[in-house]
């Protein structure tokens, strides 16, 4: 395995009294596509912007071509940016309303190349811009002149232009319709295969992270929960949490085709007697469908004490989840599950293929 | 039977300083008594002006033409006393945004007691017992703790439970569900839908299910209605819908829509181009621009929905049924 781009460990992010990240440990490679996913207020944005440095940790390390980020002075971190880009959700937000698309894009440029000259800086940008599926003859134009759809481009086409060995994507087809959403997404991979640069894909969208990612992240409260090669996270999800969203995703009926005319729950899978009954999940009652669960998360005091943050909506809780909180674990090559319960055997959810 | 609402031929149009846009072009629709209509398109292809015609919420420099009648009675251009026994009361609507569309200033017991005690007359206290019992109905947890909280102490998922529960309570014979899940996470997502589904057995009133997402609709909906650029252009049972599209705007949305399961192509399907541009000039079927069927016709004749009740479609080339 080639040394990592990016090393995150123990990576700890409060807001007040209040923890967002929760001891964070993975690896980013350069090549690799990882996707993050996880519900609202789950620390996703937070994860990206700490990596950044845009907000600051109170505890960890974020290694990046083997400086510490985190500890480095102003200087070398401003050195260090042109290499770590992001693109953020809303593109019409993150343009500047003032600049045309051409000045946005070159705007890079001018902060980290200033021996361009203005000739060779729009050759470059003209080059981006066609790119990105927009055309030169774009470049003039303000962005409320574009779609939302091409806002996204510019603000792909902004992060491309210093080649950067690190795209972090926050949420970047999220507020676009779906017919828009297929051609960003191959835009991204087209760009990351040419490239060579690494993608940390943060949505709570799991059918595009699928489309995307080699390797899936799934984070709960701030704590990555599990890690898995992404046809291994889909096919075979380990922790009762990715598990819940998995089975939470509505799908369409032809997708579900056989004798499944209504979203399937979960873990409330028929008792199947053909499973060896082990101390297995199965030995657990049928538990209610996910959903039925409490809806609020679990109580920042309770989230602080010690336990499984997850343990007020598992079906599958045991005593030690209460007082232990789960590390994450090895279960297979490449699969990280924090849960006491990783090991045991586990009802296939029933939109496998 | 008189269907619970009904467009014919409704166009809406908006004037700015740039000229006009057509909103919404002609469209003819009817959803039955209890029956769940659900309403796809794109952004902007007019889906929610349809029925915010019908609730009298057009924004000010809109034009409406056509016809929009609830239970038999004309909307369009109705007074506002008469549109104010309907809506609110037999006509209520649930919003995307469940925060924006409670007052934050007014506790939850108060903003659900309001509706009765305005359109029922009834006493506040007696309202208040029965926002309880409704809150209760809509499985929102300790039901007379949450009348006395503001909006901003529930979380989305419940503040959306709420917002259920008020367009229930005057026993409504059409419930408008404008992306009432878009804005939640999909595990809240899918109680929603659940809770929906649910009090539809319960109280069954019709449902109009507005949504971008084929997904989300398909879970519930009888009938699909697919909308392009302010037109209907697919009009089906939900089963025809996704079993045999007819429009090519449907087939393309649907082979687009990236699934958790099967195979994984290594790029996305993709819908060439963009969806028309507000007051931009369209072709006589607005789809033909995107569309590997188009052929002359299709510029010069308008398509009309056409075909037997459980399969209609706007298409001079409809793909085989």
């Amino acid at each position: 395995m080639n040394t990592p781009l990016l090393r995150v460990r123990d990576l700890c992010v409060d807001f007040g009294a209040n923890p967002a990240i929760r001891g964070v440990n993975f690896d980013l490679t350069a090549g690799e596509t990882v996707g993050l996913v996880g519900e609202s207020g789950s620390g996703k944005s937070t994860l990206a912007r700490a990596i950044l440095r845009l907000l600051q940790p109170v505890r960890g390390g974020v290694e990046f071509l083997g400086m510490d980020l985190l500890r480095c002075s102003g200087a070398a971190l401003r050195a260090h940016r042109r290499d770590l880009q992001i693109v953020f959700q809303d593109p019409l937000a993150s343009l500047n309303p003032r600049m045309t698309v051409g000045e946005a894009i070159g705007e890079p440029l001018e902060i980290f190349e200033p021996g361009l000259t203005a000739g060779d800086r729009l050759r470059q940008v003209s080059a981006m811009l066609e790119r990105v599926g927009l055309g030169a003859s774009m470049a003039g134009r303000y962005p409320h002149e574009f779609s939302g759809g091409q806002c996204q481009r510019v603000g792909i086409a902004r992060a491309m232009i210093l080649s950067p060995k690190l795209l972090i994507c926050d949420e970047v087809v999220s507020s676009l319709d779906v017919s828009i959403q297929g051609q960003i997404v191959n835009l991204l991979l087209d760009l990351q295969r040419e490239a060579a640069m690494a993608v940390l894909f943060i949505s709570h969208n799991l059918a595009v992270v699928r489309q995307l990612s080699h390797r899936v992240m799934v984070i709960y409260l701030g704590k990555l929960v599990e890690i898995a090669l992404c046809d291994a996270l889909f096919a075979t999800p380990k922790h009762p949490y990715t598990r819940a969203l998995l089975a939470a995703v509505p799908q369409l009926p032809s997708v579900t085709a056989p004798a499944a005319p209504t979203m399937p729950a979960a873990p409330t899978m028929p008792a199947a007697p053909t499973m060896p009954a082990a101390p297995t999940m199965l030995s657990v009652p049928a538990p209610p469908s996910v959903p039925a669960l409490p809806a609020e998360p679990i109580q920042p005091a309770r989230l602080m004490a010690s336990g499984c943050a997850y343990r007020d909506r598992c079906p599958y809780v045991l005593p030690i989840c209460e007082t232990n909180d789960p590390p994450l674990i090895e279960v297979g090559a490449g699969h990280w599950v924090a849960c006491h319960r990783s090991q045991e055997t586990l009802i296939p959810l029933s939109f496998a293929p | 039977m008189i269907p619970t609402l009904s467009t014919h031929e409704l166009s809406i149009r908006f004037s700015h300083r740039a000229g006009t846009i057509q909103a919404v072009d002609g469209v003819s629709l009817k959803i039955a008594p209890a029956e769940c209509v659900g309403i796809v398109g794109e952004s902007g292809s007019g889906k929610t002006q349809v029925f915010m015609a019908a609730m009298g919420l057009l924004a000010g420099n809109a034009k409406a033409s056509g016809s929009v009648r609830f239970e038999g009675s004309e909307l369009l251009g109705a007074e506002p006393s008469m549109l104010n026994r309907v809506r609110g009361s037999k006509i209520t609507m649930i919003f995307q945004d469940p925060m924006t569309s409670l007052t934050p200033h007014l506790k939850i017991g108060t903003q659900l007691a309001e509706v009765m005690v305005s359109h029922l007359g009834m006493p506040w206290g007696d309202a208040r017992a029965s926002a309880g019992r409704m809150l209760d109905r809509v499985q929102v947890p300790e039901p007379k703790r949450r009348l006395n909280q503001y909006p901003h102490e529930l979380s989305g998922g419940m503040r959306q439970r709420v917002m259920i529960a008020m367009s229930l309570l005057c026993e409504p014979s059409l419930v408008i569900a404008d992306e009432p899940t878009t804005a939640l996470d999909v595990t809240v997502q899918e109680q929603i839908i659940e809770l929906l589904r649910a009090v539809r057995g319960e109280f069954g009133m019709a449902l109009a299910l507005i949504s971008h997402d084929l997904a989300v609709v398909a879970g519930l909906a009888d009938r699909i209605l697919v909308m392009y650029a302010g037109r209907v252009v697919e009009d089906a049972s939900a089963q025809e819908l996704f079993r045999r599209p007819r429009h090519p705007y449907t087939a393309e949305l649907l082979k687009c829509i990236p699934s958790i399961s099967g195979p994984r192509p290594l790029r996305l399907p993709t819908l060439a181009g963009q969806p028309p541009r507000p007051g931009e000039m369209l072709e006589a079927c607005p789809f033909t621009p995107r569309c590997s069927r188009a052929a002359d016709r299709c510029r010069i004749e308008r398509p009309q929905l056409m075909g037997a009740a459980a399969s209609q479609v706007a298409c001079h080339f409809p793909l085989s049924s």
